[in-house]
């Protein structure tokens, strides 16, 4: 790979964009420095599990042509971004990280790519995921786990942690994930980058392989603040062919991306984010965040959310509910694993058996089990209320301050095998990003510096009220110019696991 | 407490056909994250609403005008067995409907 | 000892219920923009939505749920002010996404009832619920001997019928008809269709499977006040087939509780030739669809001011019609039924409205015209002849230009497509001879053909002067007034 093309993986999307826009470099030239990238470290990293070569040059080229002939160009036009293998995208093959999914095409896109692709930006690939969005980690992929390019011993998080893996190690400035418990915040938060759950409702989920429909939500991933914020632009807004999505203006994430200021504001520090299993080293990061935004002129207060401690349980009794019966249509009659003999019934059984990874069955025996007649009042009923009761803290909170912050997740990125069958323990990762979801609200994760005991990344959580998401974004940019500068050079820079 | 023969129903029920070693080495899974998750019968809820649906929309409808929709190619296209332009499935031993 | 219908009476009350599906005639889908025509090529009406892909999401189609309103109105339900739709989970074939999504708590129409007239009383059966969900695909069985999935080898499934708006009705148990509980379950659901016919929110024809019945029975004994157990029959494709499914049930029940057994809760399949039933499913264990709420569409909450404007647009329903009709045309309840059995109320009312009296549309609808309807096979209503034509001819007829022999063949004419009734009067040249004077020569001319009659009737033997109108009749091709004839040839032998 040249010089000039590593060059252009360093750069950020914003710049990328400019310099396509203004000629100094073609599209085709980024698309082709990153896949130089993709395949100098993705043997290692393992974030992708299809490269589109093809259409990727195909698109870049379109965008040069566009160009030439002085026709407007898309936000995003020429930008790399990878896509998480959950979203559908025509002609390309979607796995959503399973191996009853192997081979399957879609004939259809989702609205959230077809959004980038009307912005004209350049699909690499589909990235790695744990099967069906269920898991923290990316080791229940049907494919092989990612790994963190802070370190290739450890995870990179998940489920959505190969689109997180590719742009820590800059195989793509850009990539889309989606959060369901935590799924972009968390990953984000081990590797180092920025990640965004929108509001639920404010990026459409038509396309989207459901996992749990009343809280999958679409979102961006990035390596700063504003980067993140372009993308979070592109792919939101109402959508006709998803009846929950919310029919409103974006909220001005761009705008508060490039105007962080948290002077006047009141930031609000959740009591129960804390505690037995939280990382000393997280804390202490966690700590200093919260230091810095008083800084910058911000009120700090402590805020209770008693509620939040029945998030854990509450989310798994929900999500596994829906997810049973989202997974149902994988039954080898139509696309995908078709695998035993004998009669329908017998093959649907052994298709699902083969194919789906245990973390999958686990999860589905779960919901079925939490649905059943004679269970559903004590378990998926008082889960719906425990949700009613995450709201309203929520409210209670917001009506006193204007965002509220904590870790992310209680650990940094642990070993890969460490908790892979120990599923209560996987779980405790999305303990800091769960509630989110639960009530709906908008939240991310903005990078804050590296755990002093193993000098792996901590990431700084920011949730707002439901379509304000760009608060998020005017406290992280805050947060993170105040971090460059102290550090003098982004975070990214200090990644050495792919020896950087 | 779950039993395995609980567990042995819940697969049946989900259409999953375990092995004898799955379903030893899930049972005891199940029968932890089951309990974990009871914590939330603790909360006190009498009178509190169940939320199904975060956003608080209601009536979001379509009108009933056509769209296009996929060539019977691309609608089969994914299919492990096709014939007569139909979906070819293994034989169904319970009527339903 | 096979026990008959009557014995089983003697000792036991029936019990009934039905539950019937409609599909509604909307132009797309329930969740989708497909379209819903039938009979297309398979799998040319589907999307990833009804396909049930995977990233696939509903989208509730608002007509649907106008129609649905509709039809609860015209049941006196109360619409529910707010609903939600629940998936009803189970994996099947011709689902594609192993659940459908359905109503379960909460239905958009509930408690309400619709009076059904039997033999001249009228019985209120009353609706439980009424609400909506979406077809399944279509089974082809492949390789047993009936094409049904006994013995099938293998399945052949066709999705252009899923995902169609589908409203079920379901009444609450129907007790005290005695005898005549396969006559009201019959009339309940005829008088159903008709409602559901005169709203226009589907062609409602059994035959096609856009309404579709299954038939619930059992048995109480007698004066205990205990119902008893009930078996559900499906394939039940005609009104007729409502009737014997009932009908049948009873003797069968009754026969294995006299026999000391217990009836058990199962669903049986209606066959057509033999009008019994067989045992299918066992529903012993009774599935647990784990009903939950479908987290992809959000509750519909129908405004007060739309449900008041859907109510404002009813059409007569058939009760209220009923009772005009019988009024305004001096009817029996038998009368009245037999021409709504004919299907001949829309044309009678038309050609009354086309200035007939009541007693002739109903004459010629009910005589000449429903004969040739059977002979082709159709209903009245089919008939290449308009109500205003039939009002036409019937005015002719009044004016004495026709007689009924002419005004039959002037209604061959129009039915061969030779025009409208005065055009085929002139054509066919049917107008009866009016002319005295050109009367009197055919009569002369019959005079002196049959000197022997004239001299009776000159003796006084009136009678005999039919022979001279028949001859005239004869000779004018029947175009003679017969009874004028009979006039001038009394006049001209006196």
């Amino acid at each position: 790979m040249t010089g000039m093309g590593r060059e252009l993986t360093r750069k950020t999307a914003t710049e990328l964009a400019a310099a396509i826009a203004a000629g100094d470099v073609s599209a085709v030239e980024v698309t082709q420095a990153h896949l130089d990238q993709i395949a100098a470290t993705d043997d290692r990293v393992r974030a992708f599990l299809h490269v589109a070569t093809n259409e990727a040059l195909a698109q870049a080229r379109a965008v040069d042509e566009k160009r030439a002939r002085g026709e407007s160009l898309g936000a995003l036009a020429g930008v790399p971004v990878a896509v998480k293998d959950l979203f559908a995208t025509a002609g390309v093959p979607t796995t959503c990280g399973s191996k009853i999914l192997q081979g399957w095409v879609p004939p259809y896109e989702s609205t959230v790519t077809a959004r980038l692709r009307a912005a004209d930006a350049v699909v690499l690939g589909k990235t790695n995921m744990d099967e069906f969005a269920m898991g923290s980690s990316t080791e229940n992929s049907g494919y092989g786990p990612s790994h963190n390019p802070w370190d290739l011993a450890k995870v990179p998080g998940g489920s959505s942690g190969g689109s997180a893996a590719a742009v820590a190690a800059f195989e793509a400035p850009l990539s889309l994930g989606t959060d369901t418990g935590g799924s972009i915040r968390q990953p984000a938060a081990v590797c180092g980058i920025v990640g965004t759950k929108p509001t639920y409702g404010g990026s459409s989920r038509y396309g989207v392989v459901a996992f749990a429909s009343s809280l999958d939500t679409p979102g961006p991933l990035g390596r700063n603040v504003l980067d993140t914020a372009l993308l979070h632009q592109v792919i939101s807004g109402h959508d006709p062919m998803d009846a929950t999505s919310i029919d409103a203006p974006v909220p001005p994430v761009v705008e508060a991306a490039r105007h962080g200021d948290v002077s006047g504001m009141t930031i609000g520090v959740v009591t129960e984010l804390a505690g037995d299993g939280y990382q000393p080293g997280v804390m202490s990061r966690f700590a200093e965040a919260v230091e810095v935004l008083q800084g910058l002129g911000a009120k700090v207060v402590e805020v209770s959310c008693p509620h939040f401690k029945y998030g854990l349980p509450a989310y798994y009794l929900i999500a596994p509910s829906e997810v049973s019966s989202n997974l149902a249509r994988f039954d080898g009659m139509r696309y995908g694993l078709r695998a035993g003999t004998g009669s329908a019934e017998e093959v649907m059984a052994t298709t699902r058996a083969a194919g789906f990874g245990a973390e999958a069955k686990r999860r589905i025996m779960l919901g079925t089990y939490a649905l059943s007649s004679g269970y559903y009042d004590a378990y998926y009923g008082k889960a719906q209320q425990v949700r009613t009761l995450i709201i309203r803290d929520f409210e209670a909170a917001f009506s006193q301050v204007d965002v509220l912050v904590s870790p992310a997740t209680p650990t940094t990125a642990f070993d890969i095998g460490e908790r892979a069958d120990d599923p209560m323990a996987m779980y405790l990762a999305d303990l800091c990003t769960i509630p989110s979801n639960l009530a709906g609200n908008a939240a991310l994760s903005v990078p804050v510096g590296l755990a002093p005991e193993n000098g792996l990344p901590v990431g700084l959580q920011v949730m707002a009220p439901p379509l304000a998401d760009d608060r998020l974004y005017r406290v992280a940019a805050a947060v993170e110019a105040a971090f460059d500068s102290r550090r003098g050079h982004p975070l990214l820079a200090e990644a050495k696991g792919l020896g950087a | 407490m779950i039993t395995r023969d609980d567990i042995a129903h819940l697969a049946r029920l989900s259409r999953l056909a375990l092995s004898d070693e799955e379903l030893d080495h899930l049972a005891p899974q199940l029968d932890q994250i089951i309990s974990s998750v009871a914590q939330v019968q603790e909360v006190a809820a009498e009178g509190i609403p169940a939320t199904s649906h975060a956003t608080g929309l209601t009536n979001v409808f379509r009108d009933d005008e056509p769209r296009p929709c996929l060539t019977p190619s691309e609608a089969l296209s994914g299919a492990p067995a096709v014939e007569l332009q139909r979906f070819k499935v293994p034989r169904i031993l319970v009527e339903e409907g | 000892m096979a026990v008959t219908y009557e014995e089983a009476l003697t000792r036991y009350e029936p019990v009934f219920g039905l539950e019937t599906h409609v599909e509604l005639g909307t132009r797309t889908k329930m969740f989708c923009g497909c379209i819903t025509t039938f009979g297309g090529e398979p799998n040319s009406q589907v999307c990833p939505v009804c396909l049930g892909l995977p990233g696939s999401l509903p989208v509730v189609n608002r007509t649907a749920i106008e129609y649905t309103i509709k039809i609860g109105l015209a049941l006196n339900c109360t619409i529910a002010s707010w609903c939600r739709f629940a998936r009803k989970n189970y994996f099947y074939p011709d689902m594609p996404k192993n659940f459908q999504i359905s109503q379960y708590d909460e239905p958009l129409c509930s408690e309400g009832y619709l009076d059904v007239a039997v033999s001249g009383e009228i019985v209120r059966v009353s609706i439980e619920r009424v609400h909506l969900e979406e077809d399944t695909g279509k089974s082809l069985h492949v390789g047993g001997a009936t094409g049904r999935i006994q013995g099938a080898e293998y399945s052949l499934v066709d999705y252009n019928r899923a995902g169609i708006p589908l409203v079920e009705i379901v009444t609450k148990p129907v007790p005290g008809t005695g005898s005549m509980a396969p006559d009201v379950a019959r009339a309940y659901v005829t008088e159903l269709r008709d409602v559901l016919r005169s709203l226009g929110v589907s062609d409602v024809r059994m035959e096609e499977g856009s309404m579709r019945c299954d038939v619930n029975t059992s048995l109480s004994v007698r004066g205990s006040g205990v119902w008893g157990t009930r078996t559900e029959t499906k394939n039940v494709n005609s009104l007729r087939s409502v009737e014997r499914a009932v009908r049948s049930e009873i003797p069968r029940q009754a026969e294995v509780l006299d026999a000391g057994g217990r009836v058990v809760q199962e669903t049986r399949h209606f066959h057509e030739e033999s009008g019994e039933t067989t045992s299918g499913r066992s529903k012993e264990e009774a599935q647990d669809y784990r009903y939950f709420p479908e987290p992809d569409l959000v509750p519909v909450a129908p405004a007060a001011d739309w449900v008041e404007s859907i109510r404002a647009s009813l059409p007569e329903l058939p009760s209220a019609r009923r009772s005009r009709l019988l009024a305004a045309w001096s009817l029996s309840e038998l009368e009245f039924e037999s021409l709504r059995n004919a299907g001949a109320l829309d044309v009678v009312e038309a050609t009354v409205a086309a200035g007939a009296s009541s007693a002739d549309a109903r004459k010629w609808w009910m005589g000449e015209l429903a004969r040739r309807a059977n002979e082709a096979g159709v209903e009245v209503s089919y008939l290449a002849i308009t109500p205003a034509e039939v009002a036409r001819v019937s005015a002719l007829v009044s004016a004495g230009t026709l007689n009924d022999r002419l005004a039959r063949e002037v209604l061959d004419g129009v039915l061969a497509g030779e025009g409208t009734p005065d055009e085929v009067v002139e054509k066919r040249g049917l107008a009866v001879v009016s002319d005295d004077s050109a009367l009197l020569s055919a009569i002369d001319e019959a005079i002196a053909a049959n000197p022997d009659v004239a001299e009776k009737v000159r003796s006084g033997k009136v009678q005999a002067a039919g022979v001279i109108v028949g001859a005239v009749m004869k000779a004018t091709r029947g175009k003679a007034d017969a009874a004028r004839v009979r006039e001038l040839v009394l006049e001209r032998l006196a």
